[in-house]
């Protein structure tokens, strides 16, 4: 059987971080990935998907984007290939069409099973992915069957769909941004919205993005952070990356002609009934979104910024009655669309560190003896899992990784 | 940070919470209600025992309502309507949620009050209209609160404890309900 010294699961920009700061380090290893580099943005994006980070937020270690426009958005084909500019750069050892199909702990360290046959490694680093499937609610077994039901993964384009309404079901960056695009080929569009967090796409002038760096919001580390549960389970930031670098919030889809309900509670007897808290889950997300905006007032008079003066925005308008139940027999709805949430995928790894909802146990990406995680939500700073955010995370543990061999 | 008293044990409550996350089973609670038909629309609920934290529960004493309707449903007003128990279940749901939110963020209350207001269209009851429902419409609580606090605080106060409250929830999600002869 083959040994390495590291065997690296994944070659998306976690993994890849990583393999840099191992051959920093002259660490032998490999990075093994089931598809090609950057296999997520390559198969499991919508055709319109561009990153909700600004182009100069696209930085690995060492790599940074250098074209033209620093305040644009990248297509998921551009990252793909930035991702793939920085394997190659980094000459990262990925071996690509392989996959991993078990972890075990063995006697020295770990036992891999993989497409190419059996593998050791004295230490092994989990980068496969925070989004492996999408996460959908059970009672989706209780739409009818005269509805088609789509995930983000199956999700191509709006003319992909049947015609006639669409209920898209989740408010987050996913959501809004699927809604907008359906509702822009005429379809009738809902919006199941559950709590979610509101963001401007500017603020004073600049990205918002750019302020949550710049004040140090995402650099907050994950010992810092009063709920870590909480902090690590908040859904993404109603964002879209749009060359017109337009807000996408509530409001905004309600100009459009979206109709937002409250979050879809259940499917009963053919009938979608949503949830009658729509204003306080709108206001929550008013609310904490003037929070953060008065933090960034705040950090940029003690640091002498200059920026446009403080901004404030309209308040979410919600319907004076929004609508609590729809008839999914009526005819009136032939898609759902779940932008319900992600989840990892770890059905290969027998080691016992999953806890009793399937999500990895880590402080702070150290799993056990000789076992890492990179990429996952404030896997140890709020911007973990981001493309900037990488890098620092996987310094440090790399740097436990070493100090442990 | 001043210490505030709002005479809640948010100590106790978010050691029970840290408890009960390695212990799924003992956060089961049901609560029970048995209620009598007097005569006419009057009715007697009491409300004793619950089963919680694995065992069998007691109330200090038993708590009895009297439900009736009122004098305009030609009927005896020997005690509330069943729909305003409700109300009396969100308002006082809410006002705990205000309070232990308070005591946990540091806020010291002096005076905090509400107002319920269900609107009900009784067509729906009496059968008179089937487009109309049977529950309420809508409902609307306005509280007044002073508070050690700027606006926006207690604004959040609020918001967090609609968040929080089991009958906020149970009002505006659907429940499985199912009832029997026994
Ligand atoms: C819809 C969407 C939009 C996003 N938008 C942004 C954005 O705008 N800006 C931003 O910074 N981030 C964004 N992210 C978040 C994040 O950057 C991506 O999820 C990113 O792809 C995560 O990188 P990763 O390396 O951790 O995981 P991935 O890119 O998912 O890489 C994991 C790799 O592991 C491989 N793999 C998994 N299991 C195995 C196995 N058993 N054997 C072998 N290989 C395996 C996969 O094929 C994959 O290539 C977005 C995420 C999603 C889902």
């Amino acid at each position: 059987m083959e040994h390495v010294t590291t065997a690296v699961v994944g070659a998306g920009h976690a993994g890849l971080a990583a393999s840099r700061f191992l051959s920093d380090r002259s660490i032998e290893h490999v990075v093994l990935e089931r598809g090609e580099i950057a296999n997520s943005w390559r198969r499991e994006r919508w055709d319109s998907l561009r990153l909700l980070t600004p182009n100069r937020q696209s930085r690995l270690p060492g790599h940074r984007y250098d074209g033209p426009d620093p305040d644009g958005y990248m297509t998921a084909g551009e990252v793909a290939d930035f991702i793939a500019g920085f394997a190659k750069v980094a000459d990262a050892p990925v071996r690509t069409g392989v996959d991993v199909t078990s972890v075990r702990a063995g006697r020295t360290g770990y036992e891999l099973e993989t497409s190419l046959g059996p593998l050791g490694a004295r230490s092994v680093v989990l980068a496969s992915g925070a989004c492996n499937r999408p996460v959908v609610p059970p009672f989706h077994t209780e739409v009818p069957a005269s509805v088609v039901q789509v995930t983000p993964f199956d999700y191509a384009a709006p003319d992909r769909l049947p015609d006639g309404g669409v209920l898209v079901v989740g408010a987050s960056a996913t959501g809004v941004q699927l809604a907008a695009e359906i509702r822009r080929t005429g379809r009738p569009v809902t919006l199941a919205a559950g709590e979610h967090v509101r963001l401007p796409r500017t603020y004073r002038g600049r990205d918002v993005l750019g302020w949550m760096e710049a004040s140090g919001v995402w650099d907050q580390r994950y010992d810092e952070i009063d709920d870590l549960t909480r902090a690590r389970r908040l859904p993404s930031p109603q964002l879209v990356g749009s060359p017109a670098r337009e807000t996408l919030g509530l409001n905004e889809l309600s100009a459009l002609g979206v109709e937002i309900v409250g979050r879809l509670a259940a499917v009963r007897d053919g009938w979608a009934l949503f949830s009658g808290g729509l204003r306080n889950v709108a206001s929550l997300a008013d609310l904490k979104m003037e929070r953060l905006l008065d933090t960034f007032d705040a950090w940029a008079a003690s640091s002498g910024t200059d920026a446009p003066p403080p901004e404030r925005f309209a308040p979410t308008r919600v319907p004076a009655s929004p609508r609590l139940r729809l008839d999914l027999r009526g005819g009136e709805i032939r898609t759902v669309v779940w932008a319900t949430g992600f989840r990892p995928e770890y059905g290969w790894l027998h080691v016992p560190v999953l806890d009793d909802k399937g999500r990895l146990r880590h402080d702070g990406g150290v799993v056990g003896p000789g076992l890492y995680a990179l990429g996952l939500p404030v896997l140890r700073r709020r911007k973990s899992t981001f493309l900037h955010g990488v890098e620092d995370d996987a310094r440090e543990v790399i740097a436990h990784l070493a100090a442990a061999l | 940070m001043t210490t505030v008293s709002n005479g809640v044990n948010v100590k106790a409550l978010l050691d029970a919470r840290d408890a009960l996350k390695g212990a799924p089973e003992a956060a089961q609670f049901t609560w029970r209600a048995t209620s009598k038909w007097q005569d006419g629309v009057h009715s007697t609920t009491r409300i004793q025992q619950f089963f919680g934290l694995g065992q069998e529960q007691n109330h200090k004493s038993e708590a009895v309502f009297e439900a009736d309707h009122p004098e305009v449903f030609a009927a005896e007003d020997n005690g509330i309507t069943p729909i305003e128990y409700l109300l009396v279940g969100l308002a006082s749901c809410l006002t705990a949620g205000v309070a232990s939110v308070a005591q946990n963020r540091g806020i010291q209350l002096r005076s905090v009050e509400s107002t319920v207001e269900g609107n009900h269209d009784i067509r729906g009851i009496l059968g008179a209209d089937s487009d109309v429902r049977n529950g309420f419409n809508d409902i609307k609580v306005t509280f007044t609160i002073d508070a050690d606090a700027s606006e926006k605080d207690i604004e959040a106060l609020v918001a967090q404890s609609q968040k929080r409250s089991a009958v906020f929830d149970a009002l505006t999600n659907p429940t499985s309900v199912t009832v029997e002869v026994a």
